[in-house]
């Protein structure tokens, strides 16, 4: 192994994170290059002195602030959350739907229904026919003014009489 | 049995805030020392270390468990951290010119927890100050890239896959950053690593 190689395995090395076979090679070239031997320890003792760096602790308030800006979040539904029912309006619907359910498959109590719309069909098709009977809409709409006159010349004769 | 995180991150994304409380309690604390020795703050490492739980909180929803949590947490934190570094380099440089060349305005923010034990008298005590000091400094004058790959390597002890995954490099491009940052450190701290490397 060349003195490059090493540059990457030496901090795996200290660690001990080499497998086996990459660690028997670099103890090998370690043996025979006391330069490297020397970026070695002088690394051990780099790791040794990060390990004396003290910890500090979060503040007590750390966590209160942490649970207040979580708090202050707004509550956000998935996509699919606003489809979701709430307890009562499922009831509700459910009740609905029973009830739409229970008319629909209702016997027929009147069964002369059937016969009186066959009855009425020509007197539909009539309405149709005269609702949308051209010549009929060239009349003049009727006027209640027109009427006045023809009611005072009546009550003019009943008073004659 | 305790509960993975993929599995506390998978029951907060089904609606369950104590899976969120536990998540927080699991690392708060390593990721304000991360982000505390990012940008060298501490008031803006809490800030940043709310930041990523927010976002993490808001991408529930959205999470898929493709990676390990770590991966995605620190992923954040470092782009969270980089960002911030980067927009306040130039506030820090005024600072840094300003300011007296004794003061050291995070010198109380570190509390070793059994210094007393440590060091029985001042002397040693002050000792052991000056060599945190160094040491602190040393990370500082790293480039951002190659002191987020020290600190994640070093402190969170983290894969080389996962951390190359969150600095988005190739592993073998990390090995090389690392092997960068050691050997700035090494010099930046030659004369603790004589030291060190007699005993």
């Amino acid at each position: 192994m060349s003195c490059g190689r090493m540059e990457n395995r030496i901090l795996s090395y200290v660690d001990g994170r080499l497998k086996e076979s990459e660690r028997l090679e670099v103890e090998k070239h370690l043996a025979s290059c006391p330069a490297c031997e020397l970026r070695v320890n002088e690394f051990r003792a780099v790791s040794g002195l990060l390990d004396e760096l003290a910890v500090i602790a979060p503040s007590p308030a750390f966590d209160v602030r942490v649970r207040a800006l979580v708090a202050a979040e707004p509550v956000k539904q998935s996509w699919w959350a606003q489809f979701a029912l709430s307890p009562r309006v499922a009831m509700a619907g459910a009740l609905l739907a029973l009830c739409v359910l229970w008319v629909g498959l209702r016997p027929s109590v009147n069964p002369a229904t059937e016969a009186e719309i066959n009855q009425n069909m020509p007197v539909l098709e009539n309405y149709d026919v005269l609702s949308n009977f051209e010549p009929l809409t060239d009349l003049p709409a009727p006027v209640a003014a027109d009427e006045q006159p023809q009611q005072d010349d009546a009550n003019q004769t009943n008073q004659q009489m | 049995m305790a509960r993975s995180d993929v599995q506390l991150m998978l029951d907060v994304k089904a609606g369950d805030e104590q899976s969120f409380e536990l998540l927080l309690h699991r690392y708060r604390s390593p990721l304000v020392n991360f982000l505390y020795r990012m940008v060298r703050n501490r008031e803006q490492a809490e800030d940043l270390a709310q930041e990523v739980f927010l976002r993490v909180y808001r991408a529930r929803a959205e999470y898929v468990p493709s990676a390990k949590f770590t991966t995605w947490l620190f992923r954040i934190a470092t782009n969270l951290a980089l960002n911030s570094v980067r927009d306040t380099r130039h506030q820090r440089m005024e600072i840094s010119l300003d300011a007296p060349l004794t003061a050291d305005s995070e010198e109380g923010d570190e509390r070793p927890l059994d210094a007393a034990d440590q060091h029985p008298n001042i002397e040693q005590h002050l000792v052991a100050q000056a060599r945190s000091k160094m040491i602190r400094h040393a990370i500082e004058k790293l480039p951002e890239k190659q002191r987020a790959a020290v600190l994640l390597h070093k402190y969170q002890e983290l894969d080389y896959n996962e951390i190359a995954k969150i600095l988005e490099c190739s592993e073998s491009a990390l090995k090389s950053l690392l092997f960068r940052a050691y050997e700035a450190l090494r010099v930046e701290l030659a004369p603790l690593v004589a030291q060190q490397a007699k005993q």
